[in-house]
């Protein structure tokens, strides 16, 4: 279980401190899906970093399995089970899919292993375990390649920041179903997803709003679903943005 | 046979990968000597008169050969200039592996100047292979210099790949080329320094011909107090097609200097140069610590891929 206590977060612009995450307090139980929404600018990425410990809080503590992991560093908190797909995942000169996978694994993997990995976000391994990860792939692709690196991890806690912006609606449907299916296997685990995709937001077991900095509502999905709905936290599939559906209907 | 001890042998491994005698053409220089020799029906390894050197002759339209010239040195304060012709006929495709291993664990220096001459008749392929290694701790430096030439007659193609990545503590490359017609030059270089190696690189690829074609690109890391200099300068005579690219990790107190050079002298000459320097992304290494390496460890992955 991961647990956030009294959870502070300020940046120092032109000399002034300003707030991006106040008091947050809350809980992910283990066996859980939880969607983080709310509007751009709230601080849902920065609660991902924060948790990732690729930020450190300025008061509070982080919890996981009642373990303090406030002052660990990236490395420790991955080691420990931690899992992050950015939501603008890193391009690196040289470093080849594969090798991004098996260092994902933390094993010496062999080339079909990796291709699971691939496949199972919908890319064609062959065409892509070789390439570089660098800006000859396409944001899409890259995406896809950064949720691969996830799963690869089977962490006991993944943490996903957008991962349908960029991806196309075919991809987009075979997200869903690499969600439904981490979901179905989850055990002991847990998953945080931060999305406005209505159909990500409906495979939630829980959903959390976060709004300028603090959590502004909290329940399980059923509760908290139908007051998003039709909102720009809940934005049904066909209105996904750079996504063309060919028809107007909805 | 050949009588090599293990430090030899370990440099032979590291600058020409070769495990054993090499197939096809060869000639394994060690310590200011030949020490063994072998040529082909096809390629011929004729040494200079003085012995500081060889002239390699490659019949027209050899196909898939090799050529193996590497040179090792294990004894502290050789000195020493070789000079290596080759010829090339035409619509040869051949691959040459030269490279230079130097470990000296004495006070004194210990010098390479490899001058290199290629003269590739039309249509020809040639790979060219050229690593440098150095090793021993001894206060004597280990020093490179390698001067290439490039002659290429019409529609011939060259490709190097240079690759200097440890232990050598002074090195000034200067490499020349001339292309005539649909004649290609692509270099890839792969330089990685440290301490307070120096390594400067100097190229000047003139393309006379059109349709001529160079692509020279360096990628490098510079660490602790070292420096590089890697300065490119293509000359476009006529129709022709130039790109060189300098990208480089600097590390500690590295520094690199990269100094573009085009010159258009023709208008129909296309010529792009491409420079960037800078530290490794943050982002490149926290993305992998999220992969739980250390951080150490995160950078150790991302220069060797940079470098691969
Ligand atoms: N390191 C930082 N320095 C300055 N401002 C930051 C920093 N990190 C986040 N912010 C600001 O914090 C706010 C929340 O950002 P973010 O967590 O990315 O929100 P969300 O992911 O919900 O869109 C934004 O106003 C953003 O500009
Ligand atoms: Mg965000």
């Amino acid at each position: 279980m991961l647990e956030l206590k009294n959870v502070s977060f300020k940046v120092n612009e032109d000399g002034q401190d300003r707030e991006i995450i106040g008091n947050i307090t809350l809980k992910v139980p283990d066996g859980r899906l939880v969607v983080i929404t709310g509007p751009n600018g709230g601080g849902k990425s920065t609660l991902a970093r924060l948790i990732a410990g690729i930020a450190k809080p300025d008061s509070g503590s982080i919890l996981l399995d009642d373990e303090d992991i406030t002052d660990m560093s990236i490395t420790e908190r991955a080691k420990r089970g931690i899992a992050f797909a950015f939501q603008q995942p890193v391009r690196f000169k040289g470093i080849q899919v594969f090798d991004l996978i098996r260092l994902a694994t933390g094993r010496d993997i062999s080339m079909t292993d990796a291709c699971q990995y691939l496949a199972s976000v919908g890319l064609c391994a062959r065409d892509y375990i070789d390439r570089e990860v660098n800006s000859s792939l396409s944001g899409g692709e890259l995406k896809r390649i950064e949720i691969a690196t996830v799963l690869a991890r089977g962490s006991k806690l993944s943490i996903f920041d957008e991962p349908e912006a960029g991806i196309d609606l075919w991809s987009f449907s075979n997200l869903i179903d690499v969600f439904e299916g981490m979901r179905r296997n989850i055990k002991g685990g847990s998953i945080i997803i931060i999305s406005h995709q209505e159909r990500i937001l409906s495979i939630a077991d829980e959903i959390i709003v976060i709004k300028n900095g603090a959590v502004a509502d909290q329940g399980p999905k059923d509760k908290i679903l139908p007051s998003l709905t039709g909102t720009a936290d809940a934005v049904p599939e066909c209105r996904m943005s750079g996504v063309r559906t060919g028809d107007d209907k909805c | 046979m050949l009588e090599l001890d293990e430090i030899q042998k370990r440099l032979l491994a590291e600058v020409a990968d070769l495990h054993k005698v090499p197939e096809g053409a060869y000639n394994i220089r060690s310590n200011g000597g030949s020490v063994g020799r072998a040529s082909t029906e096809n390629i011929e390894i004729i040494p200079r008169e003085d012995g500081q050197g060889l002239t390699v002759r490659i019949k027209a339209g050899t196909k898939n050969e090799s050529v193996h010239i590497p040179v090792v040195m294990t004894k502290s304060g050789i000195k020493e200039t070789v000079y290596n012709d080759f010829y090339i006929g035409e619509d040869a495709d051949v691959t040459i592996v030269a490279g230079c291993g130097i470990d000296n664990c004495g006070t004194q220096d210990s010098q390479h100047d490899g001058i290199h001459r290629f003269f590739v008749e039309k249509g020809a392929k040639v790979k060219y292979v050229e690593k440098h290694y150095g090793s021993g701790n001894g206060a004597g430096k280990r020093i490179l210099n390698p001067g290439t030439e490039v002659y290429q007659k019409e529609d011939s193609r060259v490709e190097m790949e240079m690759v200097q990545i440890k232990g050598v503590d002074d090195t000034n490359r200067t490499t020349k080329a001339e292309l005539a017609a649909g004649a290609a030059l692509v270099v890839r270089e792969r330089l990685m320094t440290h301490n307070d190696q120096n390594a400067v690189s100097t190229y000047v690829v003139e393309m006379n011909g059109e349709g001529a074609s160079a692509d020279v690109v360096s990628r490098s890391v510079a660490r602790d107090n070292s420096y590089q200099k890697f300065d490119a300068k293509l000359v476009g005579n006529a129709a022709c097609s130039g790109h060189t690219e300098c990208d480089s990790i600097i590390m500690d107190k590295g520094r690199i200097l990269a100094v573009p050079g085009l010159e258009a002298n023709d208008v129909d000459a296309a010529l792009v140069h491409e420079a960037a320097i800078g530290k490794i992304a943050g982002d490149q290494i926290i993305k992998l610590m999220t992969l739980g390496l250390s951080e150490a460890e995160a950078e150790e992955q991302i220069i060797n891929g940079f470098l691969k």
